[in-house]
C-alpha cells in the first residue's frame, strides 16, 4: 500500500499500486483486480486519479518513433513533456499545445484534455494528437484516432482515464527558431480593461493574465495580461535550471487573508509602466512554477482545492464579476489566480475548454472554503459556465451535468464496452462518470 | 577514433543509464546483452534521444563461442569497453548446489577476464582505449552472507588492478567502479538507506566523470570509501564475529 494523493494534497488515500513497464504483465493485472485507474505524475489536483487500485505509468515512458518531417513522435503514455522538451527543442520542436506546467505525462495530458496559454489559436492537448493506445478489459489493445473509433477518441481525450490505461500516443511538434520569446505585458485596471485588452490581443501566439482576486469595487478584474510569441534569433539552447525546493509543508497559518492581499497588491504594482516588453526564456515564460519543486506544500499539510471555472463568452463578464466579487468578499484567495481567454470548444466529450473566459485559483483547504466554492458552483451553473475535473474533488453531480451536457454520450460509450466497472477513480465514483 | 562505447551486460539498469550517459556526450553505443529481444525499445529510445547509432549484439557471457561472435560481429574496435555483469545469486544454495557456485563465480570472475582479455590486447595494440567494469564494494572484504559473489567480485578487482598495471603504459585506461547500494530491478524489493543509496543515473554520470579524468578505482558514494576502510580494516579476531 502506498499513499497517493493529487497535487492539491488533499484527498490522501492508501492505494495498491502497480508499476507499468510490461504490457503483458499489465493484461493479467487488468484481469486480475476489480476495478483500476491509471495514475501518471500525480498533477491532476483532485481526485480524477485517486483509486484504491493504481496503475502507475512513470516507467513506461519510451520514445517509440520520431519522424524529422513531419515532426511526429511516438511516446509511452508515461513519458513526461519536460522529458520530450529537452530532447527536442535543441533540435528546434516544441509541443505544440502545453499547459502550465511540463511536469506531467503524456497520458495524462491526454486524459485531462490539457490546454494552454495558446487555445484561442491551437485548442486542446488532443489537437496535436494524431493516434492512441488504449488497454481495456481483458488485456485488449484498441487504437482510436479521429479516423479510427473516432467516439472512443473523443471520449478518451479530457476522459479522465477512465476508457482504459493509455499505452502510447503519436503526437505532432511544432517548429521552433528559437528557445526564448517576445512577452508584453499590458498593466489594467479593471475587469473590463482586462477583456479590452484579451480581445485586442487575439492574433498573439500565448496570451495569459494573472488577476488580482482580492481586489474590489472599480479596481475589480485588475490584472497583467501577458501575450508572448517565440522569437526567431535560432538561439535552440535549452538547459535545465536548477530547481529550488520547498522542502517542507509551510505551517499552515503562512497563507492567510493579509499575506495573500499584501501579496496580491505589491505584485498589481510590481509593474509601474502600463505596457511593459521583455523576454522570457521557455521554462520562465511557460512553466514559472515548476522551478519550484514541491511549491504545493506553500498551503500546509491539509493541502488545497483548485477550483478553474470556464464561462461561455456572451456571459463571461456578468460570471467573472460575480465569482471575484464573492472571492474578494470572502477574503479567500490566492496568489497566483490566472485569466485566460480561450478559442472554440471541441468535440470531445469531457473537455473543459469552450469559447469564452477561464478563472482558475487556489483556495487553502479549509471547512469554510466549501460554502463558498457551493455558491460560487451557482454562479456557474446560472452563466451556462463548467468546472474542470482535472482540478476538482468536490463538485457535486448536478452541477457537473449541467456544464457538461455530453455526459450523457460518454456514460453511454462506458457502458456500451462495458468499461463502467473496470475503470473507476473516486471522482468518476462521486460524479457517476 | 571515434567515441564508441561497448557495453557487456547491457540489460541492467546501470549499464542502461550509463549507455545513456555516453551517448548523451555523443558516443556512439553498441549493447551486448544475453536477451537483445527486451533491449530493443530501450536501444529505440536511446537512438531517437541522442541521434547516435545503438546497436545490439546477443551475447551469453559464459558460453566461448559467444564471446567470440561478438567480436567477430563488432564493425570496429570500440573506444571503449564497459563491463556491468554481475550476477547475485542465492549464496545460502550455492553453498550447498555446485550449479549455483558455478553460475556466481563464472559469471562474476571468468567470464568477464575471458571476454576483457581480447580488447585489452586489441587497446594495448592500438595503443588507447578504456576498459570500465563494475565490480562490488562486497568484493572489499568477504562476508558470510554473500561471500561467494564477493570473492569473484574481489577477483575481478585484483584482475583489473594487474590488469591496469600492465596497459599503463601503453596508454590505455582500467577503470573500477564499485557502486554500493543502487535503486535498481535488483533492489527493488528491499528496503536500502536513503544516504547509502544512488539513483542509476548519478553511478552513470560518476562513471562517465571518472572515464574522462581517468580514474583507476571509484565509490559512487564517497561516504562509501569511508565504510569499506573501515570494514578492510577490523581486525579478523573481531570480523569473524560480526554479522554484517
Amino acid at each position: 500500500m502506498q499513499t497517493r494523493s493529487g497535487w492539491g494534497n488533499n484527498p490522501r488515500i492508501q492505494s495498491r499500486v502497480f508499476d507499468l513497464q510490461d504490457r503483458k504483465q499489465l493484461a493479467g493485472h487488468i484481469d486480475s483486480t476489480d476495478s483500476l485507474i491509471a495514475y501518471g505524475n500525480g498533477r491532476s489536483y483532485g481526485d480524477s486519479a485517486l483509486w484504491e487500485d493504481l496503475v502507475d505509468t512513470k516507467r513506461h515512458k519510451f520514445f517509440l518513433a520520431f519522424d524529422e518531417e513531419k515532426g511526429s513522435l511516438t511516446v509511452q503514455a508515461g513519458c513526461m513533456l519536460s522529458d520530450i522538451l529537452q530532447v527536442f527543442v535543441p533540435r528546434g520542436w516544441f509541443l505544440k499545445v502545453s499547459p502550465g506546467t511540463k511536469l506531467i505525462t503524456v497520458g495524462g495530458a491526454i486524459a485531462s484534455d490539457v490546454h494552454g496559454k495558446n487555445h484561442h489559436i491551437e485548442g486542446c492537448f488532443s489537437e496535436c494528437v494524431e493516434e492512441l493506445t488504449l488497454m481495456q478489459e481483458q488485456g485488449k489493445t484498441v487504437v482510436c484516432s479521429r479516423d479510427q473509433d473516432p467516439d472512443l477518441f473523443r471520449a478518451t481525450c479530457g476522459g479522465q482515464g477512465l476508457t482504459g490505461i493509455i499505452l502510447e500516443a503519436k503526437i505532432t511538434l511544432k517548429r521552433i527558431e528559437s528557445s526564448s520569446l517576445s512577452v508584453c505585458t499590458y498593466k489594467t485596471d479593471s475587469l473590463q480593461e482586462t477583456f479590452k485588452i484579451f480581445e485586442q490581443q487575439a492574433q498573439a501566439d500565448y496570451s495569459v493574465a494573472w488577476i488580482d482576486c482580492l481586489a474590489s469595487g472599480t479596481a475589480l478584474g485588475r490584472a497583467h495580461v501577458s501575450t508572448g510569441e517565440f522569437k526567431t534569433d535560432q538561439n535552440l539552447s535549452y538547459a535545465p535550471r536548477r530547481r529550488l525546493s520547498l522542502p517542507f509543508f509551510l505551517p499552515r497559518f503562512v497563507l492567510n487573508s493579509l499575506t495573500v492581499k499584501v501579496f496580491n497588491v505589491l505584485y498589481y504594482h510590481r509593474q509601474l509602466r502600463t505596457v511593459k516588453k521583455s523576454s522570457a526564456s521557455l521554462d520562465s515564460f511557460f512553466y514559472p512554477l515548476d522551478s519550484i519543486a514541491h511549491w504545493n506544500r506553500a498551503y500546509g499539510k491539509q493541502g488545497f482545492v483548485q477550483y478553474q471555472v470556464i464561462f461561455p463568452l456572451q456571459h463571461s463578464y456578468v460570471g467573472l464579476q460575480q465569482v471575484l466579487g464573492k472571492i474578494a468578499t470572502a477574503k479567500k484567495g490566492s496568489f497566483l489566480a490566472v485569466l485566460k481567454l480561450h478559442g472554440e470548444e471541441n468535440d470531445n466529450y469531457l473537455s473543459f475548454p469552450l469559447k469564452g473566459y477561464s478563472l482558475a485559483l487556489d483556495f487553502k483547504y479549509e471547512k469554510s472554503v466549501f460554502a463558498l466554492l457551493d455558491d460560487l458552483d451557482k454562479v456557474v451553473v446560472a452563466n451556462g459556465g463548467r468546472t474542470y475535473l482535472a482540478k476538482d474533488s468536490r463538485v457535486s453531480k448536478e452541477v457537473f451535468e449541467q456544464g457538461y451536457p455530453a455526459i450523457k454520450r460518454f456514460r453511454a460509450l462506458r457502458q456500451e464496452r462495458n468499461l463502467q466497472h473496470k475503470f473507476r477513480s473516486l471522482q468518476s465514483q462521486r460524479l457517476e462518470l | 577514433m571515434n567515441n564508441h562505447l561497448l557495453v557487456i551486460g547491457a540489460s541492467s539498469d546501470i549499464a542502461a543509464a550509463t549507455a545513456t550517459r555516453f551517448a548523451t556526450a555523443g558516443y556512439r553505443v553498441s549493447l551486448a546483452s544475453r536477451n537483445v529481444n527486451r533491449l530493443q525499445d530501450f536501444a529505440n529510445d536511446l537512438h531517437i534521444r541522442t541521434q547516435q547509432a545503438v546497436d545490439l549484439y546477443e551475447l551469453d557471457i559464459r558460453d566461448r563461442e559467444s564471446r567470440e561472435q561478438l567480436l567477430n560481429a563488432l564493425p570496429e574496435l570500440p573506444s571503449a569497453v564497459l563491463c556491468a555483469v554481475g550476477y547475485l545469486g542465492d549464496q545460502a544454495e550455492a553453498q550447498t548446489e555446485l550449479s549455483a557456485a558455478e553460475t556466481i563465480l563464472e559469471t562474476n570472475y571468468n567470464a568477464v577476464c575471458y571476454m576483457l582479455n581480447p580488447f585489452a590486447d586489441q587497446f594495448e595494440k592500438r595503443g588507447s582505449g578504456s576498459i570500465i567494469a563494475i565490480s562490488s564494494v562486497a568484493g572489499d572484504r568477504g562476508r558470510k552472507s554473500n561471500y561467494l559473489y564477493g570473492s569473484a567480485k574481489a577477483g575481478l578487482s585484483a584482475y583489473l588492478s594487474g590488469l591496469r598495471n600492465r596497459l599503463f603504459a601503453a596508454g590505455v585506461h582500467v577503470l573500477e567502479v564499485r557502486p554500493g547500494f543502487v535503486r535498481t530491478k535488483m533492489t527493488a524489493d528491499m528496503v536500502l538507506p536513503e544516504k547509502l543509496t544512488a539513483s542509476p543515473e548519478a553511478v552513470a554520470d560518476k562513471i562517465y566523470q571518472a572515464a574522462v579524468k581517468k580514474k583507476d578505482v571509484i565509490y559512487v558514494k564517497s561516504i562509501w570509501r569511508l565504510i569499506m576502510l573501515v570494514i578492510r580494516n577490523l581486525p579478523e579476531f573481531i570480523f569473524k564475529r560480526t554479522s554484517l
